[in-house]
């Protein structure tokens, strides 16, 4: 096709994507902070981004894209709100600081300009549902579509439009402001800010199915949302240990998936590991003192992956110090999951027995869990005792409901059983 | 021009919005009737420094409240087929606590959700007022 290699039109689709990328939250905060109508914003500036990929590849793109993107959408958010004033339509309008004076249509774009911490914490805001929150974050303040939301959550595109809908509309009808909350208030909306990234980062290592199997490059706007807040609020310890985190479990994101399957730690190739991105975030979570609180949740997780991305293989891994920090870790959620992930690393360090005395009590609470089932399996199996590692792994696929960890299971019992009757001949 | 000066009129016309608050349930207070005086009293002093706090805030006004009779006090209407029925008792078990409600006008949600922090440790629920202007 001629318009594939013609130059301005592929200059156009450059640009075009890069400001899209650099600019879209940015642009959608102003909006939203001058019109106070997080809804007509939306559809404004998207349709302020359709209008850029029918108009720049003929009419070349402007000297300050971002800058048109801005006046376009600002004169479509005057056209909609004109409409409703013709209906007679009152419609509410988001409610903004006291400190918004100026009518719509006198600001000028302004590169210093950046209204996103304040858009974030409104896509945040605790009168939100949970599920709602970390999608609206990702559509409004990285500009993340619709359809790949819903890849991201597993959920369907009707679905995920229908809950961005219904968080909107919750938004403007509720009045929820779009607020600069400082000093305590701040640190408990950051609070809030950084469980929504965090969800929505794990949603994109949930295994789904197929080529879905991960969605590692969703999970990878989960961590830009986390790069954004991190430097907007750089004195935020909370938001450094998540960044760091999101960092260095995300840069194993290509060695997670092998032909179509899931690969454990201990089995991926190291070498695909993005290393820059683990010294990176291994930075920020060591420069973090000791806390408490979910800050100190996150800064020990981000400890446990910056030992696991020092350890070239597998067998190097420094499994002692990750002992401790899930002790640490443990103290202060008192999460079984957390027990047994302790578990695992002092079955390590110590040996398969010590690591089944660790998991006694955890079936009160984790009875449904097939990870209990399959770590005790794997730890008996590795002490010797056959017939207890046989009895787990089935409770394990008892419990499990997720296809691809059940064919690895079985194939783990599978290979156990040829083991065992193999043994005598 | 007149339609968007209109429009920036609708603008600032709508920054107070309506709340309606209202005391859903005891949480983890003691019924009314089982208080001490001395809890009692206290409860009085929460509402006095609600009152207070909406007084001073600016762009807010209290346009009404009122404590309610207890459910079992209630009447409960259902038109069921065009018959009206009139029952004795709350609407659900869920609404036998409500203990009362504010009217409030103010500009934001965060607004309301923080004046209602010096309100006694009832369960809340903040509905926004539909405008029909």
């Amino acid at each position: 096709m001629t318009s594939k290699s013609d130059p301005s039109s592929t200059s156009a689709e450059t640009a075009l994507a890069e400001v899209h990328r650099a600019d879209w939250g940015r642009l959608l905060s102003l909006l939203v902070a001058h019109s106070r109508r997080l809804d007509l914003a939306e559809d404004a500036l998207s349709e302020a981004f359709a209008r850029a990929a029918a108009r720049w590849p003929v009419g070349g793109v402007p000297l300050n894209p971002a800058g048109w993107l801005h006046t376009t959408a600002r004169r479509l958010i005057l056209d909609g709100l004109r409409a409703e004033a013709i209906r007679g339509r009152k419609a509410p309008l988001l409610a903004v600081g006291r400190e918004w004076v100026a009518p719509p249509g006198i600001d000028e774009f302004d590169e210093l300009d950046d209204e996103r911490l304040s858009l974030i914490l409104l896509c945040c805001h605790p009168a939100l549902s949970a599920e709602s929150r970390s999608a609206l974050a990702l559509r409004m303040v990285i500009g993340t579509t619709t359809e790949e939301i819903a890849r991201l959550f597993l959920v369907s595109q009707p679905t995920m439009a229908a809950r961005l809908t219904r968080a909107k509309k919750k938004i403007v009808v509720a009045g929820i402001p779009l607020a600069s909350p400082v000093d305590d208030e701040l640190q408990r909306r950051l609070n809030d800010v950084c469980r929504t990234i965090y969800l929505a980062f794990t949603a994109g290592y949930a295994p789904g199915q197929g080529p879905d199997l991960l969605r590692s490059d969703l999970a990878g706007e989960a961590v830009e949302l986390a790069a954004v807040v991190h430097r907007l609020v750089p004195s935020s310890g909370e938001a450094q240990a998540l960044y760091g985190l999101l960092l260095l479990q995300h840069a194993r994101r290509d060695a997670r998936v092998s032909n179509g399957k899931l690969v454990t730690l201990t089995n991926q190739d190291r070498s695909r590991w993005h290393q820059e991105e683990q010294e990176a975030g291994a930075d920020l979570v060591t420069a973090l003192p000791p806390s408490t609180g979910y800050q100190e949740e996150l800064r020990l997780q981000g400890l446990i992956a910056a030992q696991h991305a020092q350890a070239f293989a597998a067998v190097d891994t420094n499994w002692s110090a990750i002992s401790t920090y899930y002790g640490l870790l443990e103290d202060l959620t008192r999460s079984p999951i957390v027990r047994l992930n302790r578990a695992v690393a002092v079955a390590e360090s110590e040996g398969p027995i010590i690591g089944l005395a660790m998991l006694d009590g955890l079936d009160e609470f984790l009875s449904d869990n097939h990870r209990l089932h399959a770590v005790r399996a794997d730890f008996a199996q590795r002490a010797g005792d056959a017939d207890q590692a046989l009895a787990s792994y089935q409770r394990a696929l008892d419990t499990c409901d997720n296809e691809v960890e059940y064919l690895h299971l079985e194939r783990q019992r599978e290979t156990l059983r040829e083991g065992t009757t193999q043994h005598p001949c | 021009m007149v339609v968007l000066a209109s429009v920036v009129d609708t603008y600032l016309w709508r920054i107070l919005m309506k709340y309606f608050v209202l005391l859903a349930g005891n949480g983890e207070l003691e019924p009314w009737d089982e208080m001490t005086p001395e809890a009692q009293q206290q409860i009085f002093e929460q509402f006095g420094a609600f009152d207070a706090a909406c007084e001073s805030a600016s762009d807010v006004e209290t346009l009404g409240g009122e404590a309610l009779e207890g459910g079992s006090m209630a009447t409960t209407l259902r038109t069921r087929n065009g018959e009206l029925s009139i029952t004795d008792g709350p609407y659900a078990e869920a609404t036998e606590q409500i203990g009362g409600y504010f009217l409030i006008e103010a500009p934001d949600l965060d607004t309301i959700t923080d004046l209602c922090r010096s309100l006694p440790a009832y369960d809340i629920e903040i509905r926004p007022v539909v405008d029909i202007g």
